[in-house]
């Protein structure tokens, strides 16, 4: 059985896929949506289970998991970027007083 | 489509076809145990309140006990009182009652003791269960279901695989005309401001904000902040970077229609589609508000795995983690971890998730009905008195 790099897409609104496998900078991954196939190169290294945008995303603008909003980018984020703590912020109403 | 079903007087379907024992308290829940014991076709409920209680939570406990004796699932009742409860008996079969199923009421007390309490009881659950057995099953459109929602035990694979796998299955249910429930509001908190959005109506949105803001006030006036440290350093080192995030990881079983009202711990819908129940997350608390709404069949997803069933509704468990699929093989429904190894999509799972919904309501058992495991607790805000 050939090895696959793993990702995964939640909701086909998402502009950001979770990556299965560890995937160093350089690697190119397959991301087939209803409608088409493309690969995209991830221009950083990610960590098994974190995301990485499928789309560039502007700063301030929408970061889409699950067909939501999770958040909202704090720089502007190309596509094949890690996508986390260092770019996304959560909407949220903050902790409470 | 349809499911096949048990079509009762009152208009409503069952997936199962029960005799129900219920305890009206504590007191005579042995007993009710006894009455029940060894009669296949029968179940008690294990209900330790019904006394000591005051305002709220009576009502509480009265909702919930009607709502299981009610259910579309209970083909007839016989309630166990002690005598001198504060929940009278002869009150719940009352209550129940209009479903137009076949109710009595018993007291120790009245009958002299547990022994009596027990023959005669035994006496009339045996006819009950003649009576049901006549009962065949038949096709009931898909638009009489109700599916309630849940998850418990959950680890990474939760909000990648088994979520979104029944997140799938739940908007065909809705799609179909049905109903699916989504309850848990501890959990909603920090993606509140999302599924009021997605409410019907403004009305229905605030009442979604103001659940989430009664649960959050509890949780600080107990100490709890649960915006605080979540995600938790863990979660961050999973991958999950905000509290909406990981609470759509959660919500995200119910799938993404609207929501069509806000009901409250243990009532019926009024509506079809997607509605919510405000509940705490504890699983079986959670799981006995579900049921006692009416919910005939319940879709739980779990990671580290979970035993837990109802005592008269089906509970299929389903799971992306594989090792927690073979390691507990007696307590798993569903095996949908190929998701997470890229051989299989999220719709191809979650139409085999929707296939066995419609199996197990059709009367395919279910692991945790096969172990017989049938937990029932009610919630409560105060401490007994």
């Amino acid at each position: 059985m050939r090895s696959r790099r793993g990702i995964i897409v939640i909701n086909e609104k998402d502009n950001v896929a979770t990556a299965l496998d560890e995937l160093p900078a350089g690697t190119t991954v397959s991301v087939k949506t209803e409608h088409s196939m493309e690969k995209i190169e991830m221009i950083s290294h990610i960590p098994r289970g974190h995301k990485f945008a499928l789309r560039h995303i502007d700063r301030g603008g929408a970061v889409i998991k699950y067909g939501e909003t999770i958040g909202q980018s704090t720089e502007e984020i190309p596509r094949g970027q890690h996508v986390h703590v260092h770019n996304l912020a959560s909407q949220s109403k903050g902790e409470t007083t | 489509m349809n499911f096949h079903g048990y079509r009762r007087a009152d208009g409503r379907a069952g997936t199962r076809n029960l005799v129900l024992v219920i305890p009206s308290v504590g007191c005579s829940q042995s007993c009710a145990r006894d009455v029940a014991r060894g009669l296949k076709g029968a179940v008690y409920l294990p209900n330790i309140l019904g006394c000591g209680q005051m305002g709220e939570d009576k009502t509480l406990v009265k909702r919930t006990l009607v709502g299981f004796g009610a259910s579309p699932n209970v083909f007839a009742v016989l309630v166990v009182g002690n005598g001198c409860e504060e929940l009278q008996p002869e009150e719940i079969a009352k209550a129940i009652a209009p479903s137009g199923k076949r109710v009595e009421a018993l007291t120790v007390q009245e009958t002299r003791g547990t022994k009596k309490t027990t023959a005669v009881g035994r006496k009339i659950v045996k006819e009950m269960l003649n009576e049901a057995a006549k009962l065949r099953r038949e096709p009931i459109p898909l638009s009489e279901l109700i599916l309630g929602t849940e998850c418990g035990g959950s680890d990474y694979t939760s909000g990648l695989s088994s979520n979104p796998a029944v997140g799938v299955a739940s908007d065909i249910v809705v799609a179909e005309g049905g109903t699916v429930m989504l309850s848990e509001t501890p959990e909603i908190i920090g993606a509140e401001h999302l599924l009021a959005k997605r409410a019907r109506t403004q009305e229905v949105g605030k009442q979604l904000l103001e659940a989430a803001a009664w649960w959050e006030q509890r949780a600080i006036a107990s100490g709890q902040d649960i915006r605080k440290g979540n995600p938790s350093p863990g979660n961050i080192a999973g991958g999950i970077t905000t509290l909406e995030e990981k609470s759509l990881g959660c919500i995200y079983k119910a799938g993404s229609s609207p929501i069509q009202e806000v009901i409250a711990y243990a009532c019926k819908p009024t509506r079809k589609g997607l509605v919510y129940m405000d509940t705490p997350a504890h699983d079986i608390e959670q799981l006995t508000a579900m049921v006692a709404g009416g919910t005939q069949i319940v879709a739980f997803t779990t990671g580290r795995g979970t035993p837990c069933g109802s005592p008269i509704a089906p509970v299929i468990k389903i799971t992306g983690n594989r090792t927690t699929f073979v390691n507990m093989r007696d307590n798993m429904d569903l095996d949908v971890s190929r998701i997470l190894r890229g051989s299989e999509t999220i719709p191809q799972a979650g139409k085999r998730v929707f296939e066995e919904i419609i199996a197990c309501a059709s009367g395919k058992e279910t692991k945790a009905e096969r172990l017989n495991q049938r937990d029932f607790s009610i919630f409560k805000i105060n401490p007994n008195i």
